[in-house]
């Protein structure tokens, strides 16, 4: 018995069909991976992904703050505040946040919790 | 007073063929599946034959008396599953009513079994999002679900297509 061989078309039908849903998949891998949301003053600063390493820079009332994004974690590296409560804090755990309260500035790290129905 | 029913000679034809997509229908629903909803749909290998040697309204009446005589057999008639194996069945020979036309030297049945699988299972998402559980983000199950619709398309396909080579019915 030999297998039948697909036509040109059939090829043509797998390929796109094949590419829909690695398409799909990445998508979801996006929408799955961790995002960082930085806040000033309450309003969104700057949302990123924890896949590309950055230094975030945002300046508040006091000074500039410094959010880092390292190896898919994510700290306050630098905060003009006088008591270091943020910076101090670490990375911060996925689903938790640190607020340089004098500076105004606070950082989510949403990984947690973002799926597809809080898109 | 007698009431006569003359079967005609296609209508022993669908019979026949109805009665393998049915028997492929049942062993099937032997077969433990991992995830629900995701299983191969061995009786599309049937319609698709059928739609290549008989025509789409063969093929429909095969697919149609399978799933109604499918449903009535594994307890389903009427319930939730049986209203996606309706929806999926008819958006599927919709499906192949158009593709069917597309040119024979270029699109064989994989190329048939692989649409008619997507439509199949898309409208069951539609219906499941519509109906079962509204409300609920399909989205995040779809990738896996149209990754089970290639797979079991491109095999009945190509089972199709060896049937097609090889079956001479009686």
């Amino acid at each position: 018995m030999t297998l039948p061989v697909p036509r040109p078309g059939d090829w043509l039908v797998l390929a796109a069909g094949l590419a829909l849903i690695v398409g799909l998949w990445l998508r979801q891998a996006d929408s799955l991976e961790g995002r960082v949301v930085v806040r000033l003053d309450g309003q969104v600063f700057q949302e990123a992904g924890l896949r590309l390493n950055r230094v975030i820079e945002v300046p508040g009332p006091l000074g500039i703050s410094r959010i880092e994004i390292r190896d898919g974690r994510v700290r306050v590296a630098e905060d003009p505040g006088p008591h270091q409560l943020c910076v101090r804090q670490g990375w911060i755990p996925p689903g938790g946040a640190a607020v340089c309260l004098p500076n105004r500035v606070s950082v989510e790290n949403a990984a947690t919790g973002y799926d597809t129905l809080n898109y | 007073m007698t009431i006569e029913l003359h079967a005609s000679e296609e209508d022993r034809r669908v019979a026949g063929l109805a009665a393998a997509a049915i028997g492929l229908t049942l062993a099937e629903a032997a077969i433990p599946l991992p995830i629900p909803g995701v299983k191969p749909g061995l009786a599309n290998i049937i319609t698709l034959v059928v739609l290549y040697r008989y025509g789409w309204r063969t093929a429909a009446w095969v697919a149609g008396l399978r799933i109604f005589a499918g449903a009535l057999a594994l307890g389903q008639f009427l319930t939730p599953a049986f209203v996606l194996s309706l929806s999926g069945g008819v958006a599927s020979l919709l499906v192949l009513a158009l593709a069917v036309r597309l040119p024979a030297g270029w699109f064989g049945p994989v190329s048939l079994s692989l649409l008619a699988a997507f439509a199949h299972i898309g409208s069951q998402l539609l219906v499941v999002d519509a109906w079962l559980l509204p409300g609920v983000s399909l989205f995040a199950i779809l990738p896996l679900f149209l990754t089970a619709a290639w797979i079991t398309g491109l095999v009945n396909g190509l089972a199709a297509a060896h049937l097609l080579r090889t079956w001479r019915p009686a």
